[in-house]
């Protein structure tokens, strides 16, 4: 059996030391392995900034696509093969900003998918502009008298489109992320988790430090009922959207996969190519 | 009697000018004859003028006629719009109700028949175009028997009566037209056909029906004119082999899905026109950058931006070509016929997994949309060619130490082994940044070469496709070559025998594989002719460009772009041949 030893490579990641994104390799790492899989059952599809290049730095399938569009290529890969454990992950700007219409309908859509959003609050490949995660006033060489554009709330946002799994964590904390990790891989559908991944180098605000004074963690709140959608917005919006900790799940909601008239459990990818001739006859005799 | 004859039907949108002209070309094809149908349609669900002009023939057709012969018109407007292209003793059959008038100068036959009054006697006002279906086949002399199993078939689900309600208009309007012309007009009477069994599709429809036969079984789309007919079509037959149909949120996503898809290994398709194919251009680098097969099926209409969405045109040629940024293997074919349809969107998913690159099957509106008999397709040229797939029954070398598959080795024809996701021992990286060649990103000059150098070479010693030009060239010298691509083939033909029948040597060549472009094939044709008239639908003259680019002999090219929104006439075609003969210019 696999460890987490096994989806590591030798390949340096070019993030900056202290990077957040380094818990979130590590941790998806210890999920894969915790979950049994092996990595030629995985398939990490990611978008393009710092965080995209998350698909190169662990050893399993993975596809590093165009910036934005890490969801529907991950999602046309798990319709291809759904025996694959499919994660899509990039930052905010590529899932909240240009990527955000993939990002909604891939919620609606549900296809038995894991997106991991590295949210740090800022675009820091192309060196330091405002992300639609950025605080209204925050200061970037884009923005140099502080941001005027309202930040996106990515999980209100998806409860409000109907997201079956909603999760949040922070780079801080490796236990809590890979539990969630493992939770969105096992759940039925799409899953959405948003991390707080500080950058180091470009956002001084929204810090290490500052995370630890500001989140909440529902995991210690012994009231806390993640399968009540209500209780969900209203700790959200009682936070600001401050919280970590599987924050919603719908169990009951089928995927996409089990909803499609037809589709098979062996995956499109191993089936026969070629036509029978009835068959065939058949579709031909519609035209006549 | 005649051997072939054109019939239009106009009215408002919505007024069921499709299901008469579908009705009757049906039962028409199912008879042995050869019919083709051009639909004259605005971008709009209920009202404007709308038109279907189908051409009946005993012998094989396939491009609209100059002339009409019969028009069956629901209002004054169609008659106002079209009466001009009748012949001089053409007919027309009118609704009684709107009190038809002929416009001046048409010297054209009226024939006033009380469509909706006979279809209320019968039971319903809307089955007057039914009626108009029976008063059009006493024109041709056809008994309505021939009409029964479409009726049955196209009514069935709305129970037994109303079959019987719209057989009974049917018979209705031809007793009734039988009864006014007795035997005075005769001259449109059909002859007999051979009775041969064929189909009757638009293209889009075999350009589906190709991709069930390659073994596609996944689909991503965004709805558009005009190749919505596609995913509309594999959306009612993919889940019964097992896949389906997903209409994404846009076109970019829909081309990074299939992207996603093929990477999976399933053989999956997106189509769309000029609007999505913009979206999808970045993704389609992506494709040609990581070596992923995808088919990409473009159905061209009136451009730019949304131009004229339901109209004919040609002119996203070397948008196909050049669209993406940077330099990627590409290929690109243009089927000229519905049959070619069927086989070249076969060959794209070969071709596609075979050279591990984009394909894009060019077609246009006409093609795609013009209904027409189609002989018999046949199963047994189904091929289905994967290329340097590892079978998941492969059992591959162990892969250890953290050491990757090399997906991407330099070989001597520049394709490597392509192993899918989910395979032991297969695993690589895949990126859009340049890498080596396990697909580990990389800046290194000298790998950057040879792997830009490795794919480009892909498709440089020419690739497996059967007919790059369809060619109709007999003559070591001609007087005249005519060039085209897409639904102007018949078009062409169609000019070429009239100019032919005039002793001129004309010869055609149609372009079928527009990337890898066929120099030799085309160069070859220019020098035996004296003079070359590359006739498209566009204004820039895109092909024309293309043929200088690759092969030469600027001065000889003569550029005949139409883009009026409207498919050429073979009358068209022959006037500006002869014009380029006579003249030396058009």
């Amino acid at each position: 059996m696999a460890t987490f030893k096994d989806f590591r490579n030798k390949v340096k990641p070019n993030w900056c030391p202290g990077c957040g994104d380094f818990s979130v390799l590590a941790a998806m790492q210890r999920a894969f392995a915790n979950l049994g899989l092996e990595p030629h059952d995985v398939a990490v599809v990611s978008g393009i900034g710092c965080s995209g290049r998350i698909s190169g730095y662990v050893n399993a399938y993975g596809l590093h696509g165009v910036h934005g569009r890490a969801l529907p290529i991950a999602q046309g890969l798990k319709l291809a093969n759904r025996d694959l454990t499919v994660v899509a992950a990039g930052g905010d700007g590529d899932g909240f900003a240009i990527g955000m219409g993939h990002t909604v309908h891939s919620i609606r859509r549900n296809v038995d998918i894991t997106y991991i959003v590295m949210d740090n609050q800022v675009y820091g490949l192309t060196k330091g502009q405002t992300s639609p995660r950025s605080e209204m006033g925050f200061k970037t060489k884009s923005t140099p008298s502080g941001s005027i554009e309202s930040a996106i709330h990515p999980m209100e946002m998806a409860l409000t489109v109907g997201a079956g799994f909603v999760a949040q964590s922070v780079s801080s904390d490796l236990k809590q992320l890979t539990h969630v990790i493992e939770e969105g891989i096992k759940h039925k559908g799409f899953s959405l988790i948003n991390v707080y991944s500080p950058c180091v180098t470009y956002n001084k605000v929204n810090t290490y430090d500052w995370f630890k004074e500001n989140l909440v963690n529902l995991d210690n709140d012994e009231n806390y009922d993640a399968s009540n959608r209500s209780m969900a917005m209203q700790k959200l919006m009682e936070h600001h959207g401050l919280v970590t900790g599987i924050i919603y799940q719908n169990k009951e909601r089928k995927s996409y996969e089990e909803m499609i008239k037809g589709f098979k459990e062996e995956p499109l990818a191993k089936q026969d190519l070629m036509l029978d001739r009835e068959h065939f006859d058949k579709l031909v005799a519609e035209f006549a | 009697m005649v051997k072939q004859l054109s019939w239009k039907v106009g009215g408002q949108q919505g007024e069921g000018i499709d299901s008469a002209g579908e009705t009757l070309s049906t039962a028409l094809n199912r008879k042995g004859y050869y019919l083709y149908g051009y639909r004259h349609f605005s971008s709009r669900i209920k009202g404007g003028h709308s038109n279907t002009k189908i051409r009946i023939s005993t012998s094989p057709v396939r491009s609209i006629s100059d002339e009409l012969d019969i028009l069956v018109a629901f209002d004054q407007e169609t008659i106002d719009l079209n009466a001009h292209e009748l012949i001089a003793d053409g007919v027309i059959l009118a609704d009684a109700k709107f009190n038809p008038t002929v416009p001046e100068g048409v010297t054209a036959h009226l024939l006033a028949v009380p469509f909706t009054k006979i279809a209320e006697e019968v039971g319903m006002a809307q089955m007057k175009n039914m009626v108009a279906v029976g008063a059009s086949i006493a024109l041709l002399g056809l008994s309505v028997d021939a009409f029964k199993e479409v009726i049955e078939e196209r009514f069935a689900r709305k129970g037994q009566k109303v079959v019987d309600k719209n057989m009974e208009a049917i018979t209705k309007g031809h007793e009734y037209v039988q009864e006014q012309i007795g035997n005075t007009i005769t001259k449109f009477r059909l002859d007999p056909s051979d009775g041969k069994k064929r189909l009757y599709m638009i293209g889009n429809d075999a350009i589906a029906l190709g991709a069930v036969a390659a073994g596609a079984r996944l689909m991503a789309a965004y709805p558009i004119t005009p190749s919505s007919e596609i995913m509309e079509y594999l959306i009612k037959k993919l889940p019964e082999l097992g896949g389906t149909v997903v209409q994404t949120e846009d076109e970019i996503a829909a081309m990074t899905m299939v992207i996603g898809a093929n990477y999976g290994g399933v053989r999956a398709l997106t189509a769309s026109a000029g609007p999505g194919l913009s979206l999808m251009t970045e993704a389609i680098g992506l494709a040609g950058m990581t070596e992923t097969p995808a088919v990409i099926v473009n159905t061209q209409r009136g451009g730019p931006s949304t131009g004229l969405p339901t109209k004919q045109e040609q002119s996203d040629v070397l948008a196909m070509l050049y669209s993406t940024h940077g330099e990627i293997p590409k290929i690109v074919l243009a089927p000229s016929t519905v049959e070619e349809c069927f086989y070249d969107t076969i060959q794209a998913f070969n071709l596609a997994e075979q050279y591990q690159c984009p394909v894009i099957i060019l077609s246009d509106l006409a093609l795609s949309l013009g209904k027409q008999t189609v002989n018999p397709l046949d199963y047994d040229r189904i091929e289905i060619k994967r290329g340097k797939l590892v079978d998941w029954n492969e059992e591959l070398p162990p892969l250890e130490n953290s050491q990757l598959f090399p997906r991407y080795e330099f070989t001597e024809d520049g394709i490597s082994r392509r192993v899918l996701p989910g395979k032991k021992d297969g695993l690589h990286h895949v990126t859009g940044v340049e890498h080596d060649e396990t697909g580990r990103p990389s800046e290194n000059p000298l790998n950057r070469k040879r792997m830009m150098d490795k794919r480009l070479s892909k498709l440089s010693n020419g690739i497996d496709f059967d007919t790059p030009v369809f060619l109709d060239a007999q003559h070591d010298e001609a007087d005249l070559l005519i060039v085209g691509f897409n639904s102007t083939r018949g078009t062409i033909t169609e000019a070429k025998e009239r100019l032919e029948a005039e002793g001129l040597k004309v010869n055609h060549a149609h372009i079928r594989q527009i990337l890898p472009f066929p120099t030799e094939i085309m160069q070859q044709q220019i020098q035996k002719a004296k003079k070359v008239l590359v006739v498209e639908n566009n204004a820039t003259g895109q092909l024309t460009n293309l043929i200088k680019m690759h092969v030469g002999f600027a001065e000889k090219l003569v550029h005949y772009g139409k883009y009026d929104g409207n498919p050429f006439l073979p009358s068209e075609i022959y006037k500006q041949c002869k014009e380029l003969l006579v003249h030396g210019h058009i």
